[in-house]
């Protein structure tokens, strides 16, 4: 299995090369979520988070993959797994860090932040550090604005995150 | 009935409909793209805009989408209210942000929706200066081009392809404002009805590929009603053609036949008609010899002058005049309609059960509306495809009641959906192997031959008992027969579905059976039974009552002598007899003329060889498997183009043979004089006449004009030949012109309408404009006429008379690309035509200790062919599979077989 120190190249390989096997345990994960619903097709993000925590992202292979134990056709798990911006369908790093750029944080100094992080990283956004340590991507409201600016690294939230504090927050995740 | 006043104008319309579709009906045009007349209304786009107002008081009023407003009573709306008009502006300028300035490298133009509707709300300017979103384009395979820069995201694409045509590798993905509409990755569409993405799709996204290879705009086509020759459905076509050649075939819109939506065979499958080794002029065997038509003509009937006895070979493929001028040649005795004993007792066979009343023969249209199926045996999307889309919305039907109880209209696509989930009307399907139906059926059943028509025979019984009864049926085909017969009896209208497909009159049987007993039952019973080929139906009408020869006869008549010449007409006898038999025929025959518009084996056997017109050169009547006698008409000159092309219709050269033969005049000078003889002599056709408007037809005192009004370049077209234009080319046999002169565009008296377009509106949209109400018939009458309606009298019940062979049995595996002789000699279609094959269920396979993909023999009398083995795991047991392909050889289904690998 892969895990959050698999490195970027065999991310790629799984990509590119063998095509994609689901685990015994995924599946069995995938096929405990259609459970909860009338129709396996509503299982569809479920099944993609699942097949996402454990690789990091949904290759392509993983799109045919999930849609065959779903009983649906890869067409319309793939416009499920485009639709959500967190489903990511591009190689990511070992964190992701999204950064608000709605109104509250763009009032108290997205622009700032954004451009710190960028210069700090080394990247753009949307790119990945060569460390693979971060994927850098905006994100919607987080719903802190009374703390802004805010950004998440992975599940955990920041607030007040300043150009000065950055290095702070970013040093929890190796 | 409601009334509705728009714009201060008072109007009854029907009630049911949205706005959107009221309006249209009225002739008041709203601008649209997201709704679609077969489709429905989801409300996406925002285009069709009004403004509503609470009664005749309100004067401030609200935006409402018309398409999902109710047209009920006492609405009052406003099109030409500032406030919307302005609103519908600034949706087509967003739209068109992101739309490319193309259009004179996109081949939608001209015939765009997206185009006719921007002209429409007058956007003109763009003030949008900024980068466009761009997309890759994917490779969708050899029909359909892909475009999606050009994209405005109506939806209509996957909301047709997914959830009217069942098609499951085409989706929409991304958000936002950055969709991308296309397949998860490049391939061939899987759907047998892709190309009607090119006429869903309101601009140039999806465009027809197979047109781009030859490019020609709309507006400088030549166009005539046409019916699509590549099966027995008998869908209505625009082909279009420029310089001599078809340059893409649309959807002609028929309210009883196809209405909006073609096969990919019927859309793709015209390349036939533009292939380079057709014959041109007449070939004499061995000879240099230049011929004139009157020179042929002498040829021939010299040729036939020294024999001692002509047989003709008429043709499913060809029209009932030139089968009726061939009979005519020949006299009574010689004639065979050209098929081998087995198809032509069954299509005869399908005749007689027809004749008896017992059932409607419902027209596609009235196959949506059944609301429980039986499909004996008949592998529909691969031999009548059309009519497996039709039953794919029958399958609907049950969700649309549902629906209803709920008080949601059936335009309202998105929430009928909703409502529906996976609920469907009863769709049982029995079969030799999965079909591509199967996703739609409540039970497929898949079983030999023989053990069909035990279902079928056993369906009946559980209906009327009075019905024979069947033994052999295993628990769970018993439980699957009680099902059928108390889904079909619970049915307002319940359709049983068969054809000739399999080649057995068991299962013919066995559908009448089931007709008759739920007739009994006091059933307003549909029966529909498909058929091979555009004209099987009319062929067998022809021949019914006279002494037919089947094909084996008429050779070996050759053979043995008693006969020594033959005239064959559009027909290759390789694709219908075995190949020794067919050899020794010919071969014994003194001399051999074919009158063909292709170059089949056939034809090379020929001692002369007249070069018949196809559909795009000439004009014939053909009946389809509904018993609707139907016109095609010439769709252009050929000789126009060059002196030297001889083409003329079948007829034309079999009547001037005979004419020249027995030394008479030439009695037949165009189409209506043939038409009105076949009708004078063949009681079953007697009203084959009312099938067309004849020649003489007049609108307002002009034809219709084959070229739209824009047509250009006419005076030059021919300039390399010579620069003096010559006259057009003069049409005696219909009441249309080679010209843009004549009548245009809708009018409500005439029943021929070349192509679609109405002012303003260029794309198909412009049916609208032609029909009674949208989606309903066309103005003056839907082409043809129903030829078989007959009263019911009475029948009985047939009885199942079944062989005792045992062991493993020859079957045909039906393929939409390779089964159909005619289209499979088109370019883009021979490239989907598979390879050989011979399928075998896994038990058997395992039996037979053969494995997939090994090179397999099979052995049947002294027959033997070998062919890589396909394991087919959905296959019934019992049965070797030989696909109908023109690679495959002419065999006897139904013989027992062994296999045993190579």
């Amino acid at each position: 299995m892969l895990t959050a120190n698999t490195p970027y190249s065999s991310l790629i390989a799984t990509e590119k090369g063998q095509p994609f096997l689901l685990t015994a345990e995924e599946r069995e994960a995938i096929e405990h979520a259609m459970h909860h619903y009338a129709d396996p097709r509503a299982a569809s993000i479920d099944a993609l988070k699942i097949v996402q925590h454990n690789h990091r992202w949904v290759p392509d292979g993983a799109i045919h993959a999930i849609a065959e134990v779903l009983g649906i056709s890869a067409a319309d798990l793939e416009g499920v797994a485009t639709f959500y911006n967190r489903i990511y369908r591009q190689p990511v790093g070992r964190h992701v860090i999204a950064v608000c750029d709605s109104i509250g944080c763009f009032l108290t100094g997205f622009d700032e932040l954004y451009a710190a992080l960028q210069t700090k990283l080394g990247i753009k956004p949307g790119q990945t550090t060569a460390d693979d340590r971060f994927t850098l991507l905006p994100v919607v409201c987080l719903g802190a604005c009374d703390r802004s600016p805010v950004l998440m690294v992975n599940d955990a939230t920041h607030f007040n995150v300043t150009p000065a504090n950055i290095e702070q927050v970013l040093e929890q995740y190796p | 009935m409601a009334t509705i006043h728009v714009d201060g104008k008072t109007f009854d319309v029907e009630g049911s409909q949205n706005l959107l579709e009221a309006c249209l009906n009225l002739g008041l045009d709203i601008p649209y793209f997201c709704w679609h007349p077969a489709l429905g209304s989801v409300g996406a786009c925002r285009q069709c805009a009004v403004k509503q107002f609470a009664d005749e008081n309100d004067t401030r009023g609200r935006l409402v989408m018309s398409c999902m407003t109710p047209a009920m009573d006492k609405t009052f709306i406003a099109i030409e209210d500032a406030e919307a008009k302005a609103f519908r502006k600034s949706v087509v300028e967003w739209l068109m942000t992101n739309h490319p300035h193309d259009c004179p490298v996109c081949a939608e133009g001209g015939h765009c929706h997206l185009q006719d509707m921007t002209v429409m709300t007058g956007h003109n300017t763009r003030r949008y200066r900024f980068n466009k979103r761009t997309h890759i384009n994917q490779d969708l395979g050899p029909f359909v081009n892909h475009e999606m820069n050009r994209c405005i995201a109506c939806y209509r694409c996957v909301r047709y392809y997914g959830d009217y045509a069942g098609g499951t590798d085409l989706g929409v993905y991304g958000a936002h404002d950055n969709v991308y509409f296309g397949r998860p990755a490049d391939g061939d569409l899987e759907s047998e009805f892709s190309g009607n993405l090119t006429e869903v799709c309101p601009t140039g996204v999806f465009t027809d590929k197979t047109h781009a290879e030859h490019y020609t705009r709309k507006w400088d086509m030549q166009f005539a009603p046409s019916v699509c020759q590549n099966c027995a459905v008998g869908c209505n076509t625009s082909p279009g053609e420029r310089y001599g050649e078809i340059r893409r075939m649309e959807n002609r819109y028929s309210g009883s036949v196809n209405h909006y939506f073609l096969c990919d065979r019927g859309r793709f499958g015209y390349g036939f008609a533009n292939r380079k080794d057709r014959p041109t002029t007449p070939l004499l065997a061995g000879s240099e010899q230049v011929f004139t038509i009157d020179s042929a003509l002498d040829a021939a009937a010299e040729l036939l002058g020294s024999c001692a006895r002509v047989l003709g070979v008429g043709s499913p493929r060809a029209s009932l005049e030139a089968n009726f001028a061939l009979a005519q040649l020949v006299g009574a005795g010689n004639m065979c309609s050209g098929l081998g004993a087995q198809e032509q007792a069954l299509n005869r066979q399908v005749l007689e059960i027809l004749q008896l009343g017992l059932a409607h023969n419902p027209s596609l249209r009235e196959i949506e509306d059944a609301d429980a199926v039986l499909v004996l045996g008949e592998d529909l999307t691969q031999t009548a495809p059309r009519v497996a889309l039709a039953l794919r919305q029958a399958a609907k039907n049950r969700g649309l009641q549902m629906a209803a109880e709920k008080r949601v209209p059936d335009w309202n696509a998105a929430a009928v959906k909703n409502i529906a989930q996976n609920e469907k009307s009863p769709i049982f399907i029995t079969s030799l192997a999965a079909t591509r139906l199967d996703d739609v059926a409540a039970q497929s059943l898949r079983a030999s031959v023989e053990q069909q028509a035990r279902i079928g025979f056993a369906v009946a019984h559980a209906i009327d008992t009075s019905a024979p009864a069947v033994t052999g049926l295993n628990a769970e085909e018993q439980a699957a027969v009680t099902q059928i017969a108390q889904a079909l009896l619970a049915a307002d209208k319940p359709l049983v579905v068969s054809g000739t497909g399999l080649l057995a009159s068991s299962l013919l049987d066995a559908a009448a059976n089931i007709a008759l007993a739920l007739k009994n039952q006091g059933k307003a019973v549909g029966l529909s039974l498909a058929l091979r080929e555009v004209n099987s139906l009319g062929a067998a009408m022809l021949a019914a009552g006279t002494a037919d020869l089947s094909l084996e006869e008429a050779l070996n008549a050759l053979i043995n002598g008693a006969a020594d010449g033959l005239v064959v007409l559009e027909n290759d006898l390789y694709g219908r007899a075995p190949k020794a038999l067919v050899d020794s025929a010919l071969a014994a025959a003194k001399h051999i003329i074919v009158v063909d518009h292709q170059a089949t084996a056939t034809a090379g056997h020929a001692t002369l060889l007249l070069p018949a017109a196809s559909f795009a050169e000439g004009d014939g009547t053909v009946v389809n498997m509904e018993g609707r006698a139907q016109r095609y008409f010439q769709v252009y000159e050929p000789n126009y183009y060059n002196a030297g092309n001889l083409q003329k219709e079948g007829w034309r050269w079999l009547h001037a043979l005979a004419a020249t033969r027995n030394n008479t005049p030439v009695a037949w000078l165009n189409l209506d004089q043939v038409t009105a003889a076949v009708a004078q002599s063949c009681e079953l056709l007697a009203a084959v006449e009312a099938a067309a408007p004849n020649a003489m037809t007049r609108i307002h005192g002009s034809k219709v004009a084959r070229e739209p009004r824009r047509y250009s370049g006419r005076t030059s077209m021919r300039a390399n030949i010579s620069v003096h234009e010559p006259r057009q080319p003069q049409d005696a046999d219909t009441a249309m012109a080679f010209s843009m002169e004549g009548v245009s565009g809708p009018t409500n008296s005439s029943a021929l309408i070349p192509f679609a377009w109405a002012p303003g509106w260029n794309s198909p949209s412009a049916w609208n404009k032609f029909q009674v109400e949208i989606g309903g018939h066309l103005r003056a009458g839907d082409s043809g006429v129903r030829l078989l309606d007959p009263a019911f009298d009475a029948a009985t019940y047939r009885t199942l008379n079944l062989s005792s062979a045992s062991g493993l049995v020859l079957a045909p595996i039906y393929h939409l690309y390779g089964s159909d002789e005619q289209s499979a000699r088109s370019e883009v279609v021979a490239s989907r035509v598979p390879a050989s094959y011979i399928s075998l269920s896994t038990a058997d396979a395992q039996a037979a200790n053969v494995v997939d993909g090994q090179n397999i023999e099979l052995h049947s009398g002294g027959f033997t062919w070998s062919a890589p083995l396909l394991i087919n795991a959905s296959q019934a047991a019992g049965l070797v599979g030989l696909p109908v392909l023109p690679t495959s050889p002419v065999v006897n289904y139904g013989a027992t077989v062994t296999v045993k690998g190579a």
